[in-house]
C-alpha cells in the first residue's frame, strides 16, 4: 500500500519536478515568478489533444500509433516552447527594468489571458485524451506499476538528466549560469543576455510541454484550469528545494509528489491541493532559502 | 521583414486553438497592430500616454466631492434597481479595494490572497446568523475584527518575508481559506454554500429594500474613505509609505517596521472583514466560489489600474473594474480576456494607473 503510493508518488513528483525547473531557471535568470509557466503546461496538455486527435482522424493513429504520438509531442513541444518565446518578448522583456512589482502583475496578467484564450477556444469543460492507455502494466514488488506510469518516471529522469548535461557541460549551458549569476557582467563578457532569457523560456515551456502531455495521458482529461493549480504546486516545488537552483527543483518536485499521493491516501483527499500550501507556507517560515538554496543577503 | 515574422508566429500559435481562417485573420490582425504601433512610436503617442498628469482630484474637492456625493445620495429615486445593484457592488469592491490599498499600495507589501479575509467576513455573518441568529449589527464588529485578526495572524510569521515570497504566501493563505470552506461540510455546508442570511435591522427599521441598502452600503464607505485618509496622513501612514519607499532608510530612521506593517496588514484586511459582511447581508447567499483567487486579483487590479497607493484612484479602480464589465454586456464572455490584456498593456504602458500614485509608484522588494 504505501510502495504503491510512493510510485503513484514519484509519477506526480516527476511532473511537478519538470515544470518547476521552468520556474526555477526564469527566476534564477530574471528574479521572476513567471505565473504564466502553468498555463504553458495547460497549453501543453490541450496541444497533446489537439494535435493526437487531428493524427486520429488522418488514420495516422490507426497505422502507427507510436509515429503518431511522437508527432504530438514534437509539434506540442515546437508550439508551447514559440508561446513561451512569445510570452516573453511580449509581457516581460518591455519590463526587464521596471520595478518588481510590473513584471509580476503582467505575467498575472499573461496566465488570465491564456487560460481564458484557451476557455474561449477549447470550451469550459474537461476535454478526454483521445488515446486510453488503460491499466496494463507490470508487477513490481508485488506493486502494480502501468507503463504509463513507468513512462513518465523514465522520461522525467532523462530529461533532468539531459539538462543537468546542458547546463554543465555547454557553452550555452555556461553562460546561462553566467546570466544568473550577474547580468551585467555576463553582458560585458560577450554574452547575448536577450537570446539566453529567450532561451531560458524556450527550455522551460518546452519541459513544460513535456509536464501537460504525461498529465493529459496519464489522467487522460484536462480542462482550461488545471494551469493554475499546477503551476502554483510546481512553484512550490522550487520553493521547497530553492528557488533558482535546477537540482533543487527537482528534488522539491519529487518530495512535494510524494507528499500529496500519501498524504491524500493516509491523511484526507479532500485537501489534496492544500498541502503544496501547507508546505510552502511553512518552508518560507523555517527556511525560505529552500533545501539546497544559499541564503543569500541583502544588499544596501 | 520583421513585423511580418512577428504576425506569422502569432498566426502560428493561434493555429491549432482555432483553425485556419482565424490563424489569417490573426496574421493580419498583428500586422495592422504592429504597423500602428510602429506608427504610435514615430509620433511619441505612447511617450504622452505614460506622460499624462491627470490632476490631482483634491484640487477640485470643493466642486467635485459635494456634486459627487450628492447625486450619490439621489441615485435611488432615479435609478432602476438594476443600477442600485451594481451600484451596491461597487461600494462593496470600493472598500475591498481601499484595504488593499493600504497593504500593497501604502506599505508595499505585495497580498495576492485578499479574497481570504473577504471571506471570513462574509462566513462569519452567515454562519453566526443562520446558527445562532446573531443580527447584523452584532456581527459586524465580530467580522471585521475576526477578518483582521486572520490579517494579524498570518503577518506575524510572514512578513519575515520580502516581495515575491510574502506574495506567494498570501496566494497560499488565500487557497487554504477556500479550500477549508470547500471542505468544512458541517460548518460552511460546503461547496453547496449558507442561504437565508437575513439583511439588516435598525431598531425596527429593516434595510430590506435594496434602496436603503444603498444607502446603508454609501455611509459605510464615506466612514471608510474619511478613517483611511485621515490615518494616511498620520504618523502612521507617513512611516508606512517610508516602509514603502525605503525599508532599510525607515528603519534606520527609526520606524519599527514590523510593528507598521502588522498595523497595515491588520488595518487593511479589517475593511476586507466589513466589505465581507456587507457583501453576504446584500446577497443573502455565500458560497466558496465568490473568493477565489480571481477575486484577489481584480481587487489587485482595481488598485493597480486606479495607480498604486492612491486612495482615489482605489475608489475609482473599483468603480471601472465593476460598471465596465455591466456596460459591456455583450463581450461579458471576454471579460477575463480583456482584464489579462488589460493588464499586461497597463504594465508597459502605463504602470502608474489612470491617476498615478501620488508619493511614488515603485514598488521594493
Amino acid at each position: 500500500m504505501l510502495l504503491q503510493q510512493l510510485i503513484n508518488g514519484l509519477t506526480l513528483g516527476g511532473v511537478y519536478a519538470i515544470i518547476a525547473i521552468g520556474y526555477t531557471m526564469v527566476y534564477g535568470i530574471l528574479e521572476l515568478i513567471n505565473f504564466a509557466h502553468g498555463e504553458i503546461y495547460m497549453l501543453g496538455a490541450y496541444l497533446a489533444i489537439i494535435f493526437l486527435g487531428l493524427f486520429t482522424a488522418m488514420g495516422l493513429t490507426a497505422t502507427s500509433l507510436p509515429l503518431a504520438l511522437i508527432l504530438t509531442a514534437i509539434l506540442t513541444i515546437i508550439f508551447c516552447s514559440a508561446y513561451g518565446f512569445t510570452m516573453e518578448k511580449v509581457a516581460y522583456k518591455p519590463l526587464r527594468n521596471a520595478p518588481r512589482l510590473s513584471p509580476l502583475i503582467s505575467a498575472i496578467g499573461v496566465s488570465i489571458f491564456l487560460q481564458n484564450y484557451v476557455m474561449l477556444t477549447q470550451g469550459a469543460t474537461d476535454k478526454a485524451f483521445p488515446q486510453r492507455f488503460g491499466e496494463a502494466g507490470f508487477q513490481f514488488m508485488n506493486v502494480n506499476v502501468t507503463y504509463l506510469q513507468a513512462m513518465i518516471i523514465l522520461v522525467s529522469g532523462l530529461l533532468m538528466f539531459f539538462l543537468h548535461l546542458f547546463i554543465h557541460k555547454t557553452r550555452m549551458g555556461k553562460a546561462m549560469r553566467a546570466t544568473a549569476q550577474d547580468k551585467t557582467m555576463a553582458a560585458l563578457v560577450g554574452i547575448n543576455v536577450d537570446s539566453i532569457i529567450s532561451v531560458t523560456f524556450i527550455i522551460g515551456a518546452g519541459l513544460a510541454a513535456v509536464a501537460g502531455i504525461m498529465v493529459a495521458s496519464y489522467y487522460g482529461l484536462v480542462n482550461c484550469f488545471i494551469g493554475y493549480i499546477a503551476g502554483i504546486k510546481a512553484f512550490t516545488a522550487a520553493v521547497l528545494g530553492g528557488i533558482g537552483n535546477i537540482p533543487g527543483a527537482m528534488l522539491g518536485g519529487i518530495i512535494l509528489g510524494l507528499v500529496e499521493s500519501t498524504g491524500a491516501a493516509y491523511i484526507s483527499s479532500e485537501y489534496k491541493d492544500a498541502y503544496a500550501f501547507i508546505i510552502l507556507i511553512v518552508i518560507l517560515l523555517i527556511k525560505p532559502s529552500g533545501i539546497l538554496g544559499k541564503t543569500t543577503e541583502e544588499k544596501v | 521583414m520583421k513585423p511580418i515574422l512577428i504576425a506569422l508566429l502569432a498566426a502560428l500559435l493561434f493555429l491549432p486553438f482555432k483553425g485556419l481562417n482565424a490563424a489569417g485573420i490573426m496574421f493580419i490582425g498583428v500586422l495592422t497592430l504592429l504597423s500602428t504601433v510602429s506608427l504610435l512610436k514615430k509620433t511619441k503617442v505612447i511617450d504622452v500616454i505614460k506622460a499624462i498628469r491627470i490632476p490631482e482630484i483634491g484640487r477640485f474637492r470643493t466642486f467635485f466631492i459635494p456634486v459627487l456625493l450628492i447625486s450619490s445620495l439621489a441615485f435611488p429615486f432615479i435609478l432602476k434597481d438594476y443600477y442600485i445593484d451594481v451600484l451596491i457592488m461597487s461600494g462593496i469592491y470600493i472598500l475591498l479595494a481601499l484595504g488593499l490599498n493600504i497593504i500593497v499600495g501604502f506599505t508595499g507589501l505585495l497580498n495576492l490572497g485578499f479574497a481570504a479575509f473577504y471571506a471570513i467576513g462574509a462566513y462569519t455573518y452567515a454562519i453566526l446568523n443562520t446558527k445562532i441568529g446573531l443580527g447584523f449589527w452584532a456581527s459586524l464588529p465580530i467580522s471585521a475584527s475576526l477578518a483582521a485578526l486572520a490579517g494579524l495572524l498570518l503577518a506575524i510569521p510572514a512578513l519575515r518575508l520580502r516581495g515575491d515570497y510574502l506574495a506567494i504566501v498570501t496566494l497560499g493563505f488565500g487557497e487554504i481559506v477556500r479550500l477549508v470552506l470547500n471542505n468544512w461540510d458541517s460548518l460552511t455546508n460546503g461547496p453547496n454554500g449558507i442561504t437565508g442570511i437575513s439583511r439588516p435591522l435598525l431598531m425596527g427599521f429593516s434595510f430590506a429594500q435594496l434602496e436603503y441598502y444603498y444607502y446603508l452600503v454609501f455611509v459605510i464607505v464615506i466612514f471608510a474613505v474619511v478613517v483611511i485618509k485621515r490615518v494616511e496622513s498620520s504618523r502612521i501612514g507617513r512611516a508606512w509609505i517610508a516602509i514603502k519607499e525605503n525599508e532599510i532608510a525607515a528603519s534606520s530612521m527609526g520606524i519599527n517596521t514590523t510593528k507598521y506593517k502588522l498595523y497595515a496588514f491588520t488595518f487593511g484586511t479589517f475593511w476586507a472583514g466589513i466589505a465581507g459582511i456587507l457583501f453576504s447581508a446584500k446577497m443573502q447567499f455565500v458560497s466558496p466560489e465568490s473568493f477565489t483567487f480571481m477575486e484577489s486579483i481584480l481587487i489587485l487590479s482595481m488598485i493597480i489600474l486606479g495607480g498604486i497607493g492612491n486612495t482615489h484612484g482605489a475608489i475609482i479602480g473599483a468603480f471601472i473594474l465593476v460598471i465596465l464589465p455591466e456596460v459591456l454586456r455583450e463581450v461579458q464572455l471576454y471579460r477575463m480576456l480583456i482584464l489579462g490584456i488589460g493588464l499586461v498593456l497597463l504594465m508597459i504602458f502605463r504602470p502608474q494607473g489612470i491617476l498615478g500614485g501620488v508619493k511614488g509608484v515603485h514598488f521594493r522588494s
